[in-house]
């Protein structure tokens, strides 16, 4: 953080945002997690669990839309999942956050490099449709 | 067993793996998948699935309380995270199509060095003094606060650093784990640089290389709702409640446990995957 010091932004403004970013993040995708969870244990918790042998999960809970399409109908389980896709953002969205910083730096370098990652993170994210 | 029984013991397993991972500063995300697998019977890439997303919640909350105190150093983080996304891209990937034994047996070998690294501790090696041209043009050299006042350090072997991380990076893709250890190594021993950086470096970077391999993971089907959210939500308080214990904990006696229970899981994941029961 020390280096990123001739931005508008001053050192402690960008160790602010990125330490908020990161904790408000985390505690969000906690908290749908949670709220999930309490209601998939009331519905499923007396059921048998099956993570003996491995079948992949079913197609809705692979990629952004199927997550999202059961939330209006509080689905537990793509409820959890959103929670966590929340939380596999919060790197994301810091890494966005150091393309903008690094921008406003004039840093084309670290622009690129940050760039680069971005790019890496969203072709992950997106790898299986979305 | 049900549903209901099962989730309360991952979710306690998970507690105490988070607790002891931030008393040692060792992470716990490498344990919890064996845990799970040795003890519960559990599929090891559901297992991986789980773990991994509880690696990106406690490095999230660990760096958020590091980020204030100017150890981490962003250019170095940004550089190396080309190669650690890469290379977990690349692990992820590969990991749904190597077989449960052979992943067990790596497995393994992974968490020898964890117990090793465990019981070593750290020897301080001397800094960098000559000049290092990749270090220089991609202005990696940076300064840490000391009681004593900023004090400056050089980064040298930057190309076998890189190389290091692409190595943790498909490690963590492969397994489903933060390669924490693997991190520190390529920059506290390899680019030399100081102990408090490469720490709290590799925790702003553990949390951007699993988010690389989580994508994958999810279009692969390996995480399960169900299954990680007593993970994550064990994992993230149980390393909340060890973050707060650490003044005052006896640190020593704690990693000859921490090491001998990953030596113990060490020794069985091998064993499992040679017999092919993974």
């Amino acid at each position: 953080m020390r280096n990123v010091n001739r931005t508008p932004l001053s050192d402690q403004q960008f160790d602010e945002i990125i330490g908020g970013l990161l904790r408000y993040g985390v505690t969000l995708a906690a908290g749908v997690v949670l709220a999930g969870g309490i209601w998939y244990l009331m519905q499923h918790g007396t059921a048998a669990p099956a993570y003996h042998i491995f079948r992949a999960e079913p197609e809705y809970l692979r990629h952004l839309r199927g997550i999202v399409s059961g939330i209006p109908g509080f689905h537990a389980r793509r409820v959890i999942q959103l929670g966590l896709l929340l939380l596999i953002a919060t790197p994301v969205a810091r890494v966005a956050f150091s393309v903008w910083a690094f921008f406003q730096l004039r840093d084309r370098t670290y622009v690129a490099i940050t760039l680069f990652v971005l790019v890496v993170l969203l072709f992950s994210l997106f790898s299986g449709r979305v | 067993m049900n549903v209901l029984e099962l989730s309360a013991l991952v979710g306690l397993i998970s507690v105490a793996a988070g607790f002891l991972g931030a008393l040692t500063g060792l992470g716990g995300g490498v344990v919890i998948t064996p845990a799970m697998v040795l003890l519960l019977g559990i599929d090891l890439h559901y297992a991986m699935g789980a773990a991994l997303v509880s690696v990106i919640a406690t490095s999230s909350g660990a760096a958020a309380a590091y980020v204030r105190e100017g150890f981490s150093n962003i250019r170095i983080g940004m550089f190396l995270e080309i190669a650690t996304t890469l290379g977990a891209v690349c692990g992820a990937l590969a990991a749904s199509r190597i077989s449960p034994g052979v992943l067990g047996v790596i497995f393994g070998g992974v968490l020898l060095h964890a117990a090793y690294v465990s019981l070593r501790g750290h020897p301080e090696l001397p800094p960098g003094r000559e000049d290092d041209r990749l270090a220089t043009g991609l202005r990696l050299n940076g300064s840490y606060p000391t009681p004593q006042g900023p004090e400056s350090y050089k980064v040298i072997h930057v190309k076998t650093g890189f190389g290091l991380m692409f190595v943790a990076g498909a490690l963590s893709g492969l397994l489903g784990i933060g390669s924490g250890a693997l991190k520190v190594l390529a920059m506290d021993r390899a680019m030399r640089i100081p102990f408090k950086v490469s720490t709290t470096t590799s925790n702003f970077m553990i949390g951007v290389t699993a988010a690389a391999s989580a994508g994958v993971y999810l279009s692969r089907g390996f995480i399960d709702p169900g299954l990680s959210m007593p993970v994550m939500l064990g994992v993230l308080s149980g390393s909340l409640l060890g973050a707060r214990m650490l003044p005052g904990a006896p640190t020593v006696i704690l990693r000859r446990v921490f090491a001998a229970v990953v030596f113990t899981l060490a020794v069985e994941m091998i064993y499992n995957g040679v017999a092919g029961r993974l």
